[in-house]
């Protein structure tokens, strides 16, 4: 799926010298449909409140406090997109499986378009 | 028609017995033996000695087991107990070294958190408005 575009938005980041990324592989096109969901950006949102949540909690959050009506299977559906952008990692411990919030991905997205702010050691050094 | 048994499988009934007597603080109602090694053992709230009795019954059946398992994976409770302050029972049974898997959470007017039975289920507790 990320396939040649995502390649080479990788090269360009390279060729202008940004790839100061900790994020090893670039899934632009997979990280901004995450993002481009408003329940992706709730679950996100109530991961940062508390990361390391079952799929139970997660649920419980949205129907609960954000009065979204979501099958089950919906919110795992939404979670998978979330973990293909690396934006939220799984992790099993015993016989549990909890979710956590990986910000990492969204340097990404800073470091693509943001200029440096390089203007101020510059005009300091003599 | 009332609801006067529920229950939940255990994977042993002396450590559910103790799980849910010494640690949740319910009391025995019944202990018959059924059968070689498994018996009929249900438990009542102390606060409610004639109320609904929880029947931990031995998980015989191996689909129960799988049942049992992939609920667990999703934190997905099998049973609601009910507590008048839900933070102060998850501070009681987390220093009994009890295992949560989900703190305690205010959403709205209830208020909830998941624990491990030890038995193999997950259990909620709620708070909710009188």
């Amino acid at each position: 799926m990320c396939g040649s575009e995502s390649t080479r938005d990788a090269v360009h980041l390279d060729l202008i010298g940004k790839c100061k990324l900790a994020y090893p592989v670039v899934v632009a096109d997979d990280l901004f449909k995450a993002l481009a969901d408003p329940t992706r950006r709730t679950i996100l949102d109530e991961l940062a409140e508390k990361s390391g949540q079952t799929l139970f909690e997660i649920c419980s959050r949205l129907s609960m406090k954000h009065q979204l009506g979501i099958s089950r299977q919906g919110v795992s559906q939404h979670l998978a997109v979330l973990e293909a952008a690396g934006l939220v990692e799984t992790r099993r411990e015993g016989r549990y499986k909890f979710h956590d919030l990986n910000t990492a991905p969204l340097r990404q997205i800073a470091e693509r378009w943001l200029v440096p702010d390089t203007s101020g050691p510059e005009k300091s050094t003599p | 028609m009332k609801i006067r048994l529920t229950s939940v499988f255990v994977d042993d009934q002396a450590k559910a017995e103790h799980f849910y007597t010494e640690i949740l603080g319910f009391v025995k109602k019944h202990d018959v033996p059924v059968g070689e090694k498994d018996r009929w053992l249900t438990v009542v709230s102390p606060e409610e000695p004639g109320g609904t009795e929880l029947l931990l019954e031995p998980v015989g059946h191996p689909v129960a087991r799988t049942y049992r398992d992939t609920l667990v994976q999703d934190g997905i409770p099998l049973a609601q107990f009910a507590v008048d302050d839900v933070q102060a029972e998850y501070e009681r049974l987390r220093g009994l070294g009890v295992r949560f898997t989900q703190e305690p959470l205010e959403m709205g007017a209830v208020t909830t958190a998941v624990f491990d039975d030890t038995c193999g289920n997950l259990i909620q507790i709620a708070t909710r408005p009188q």
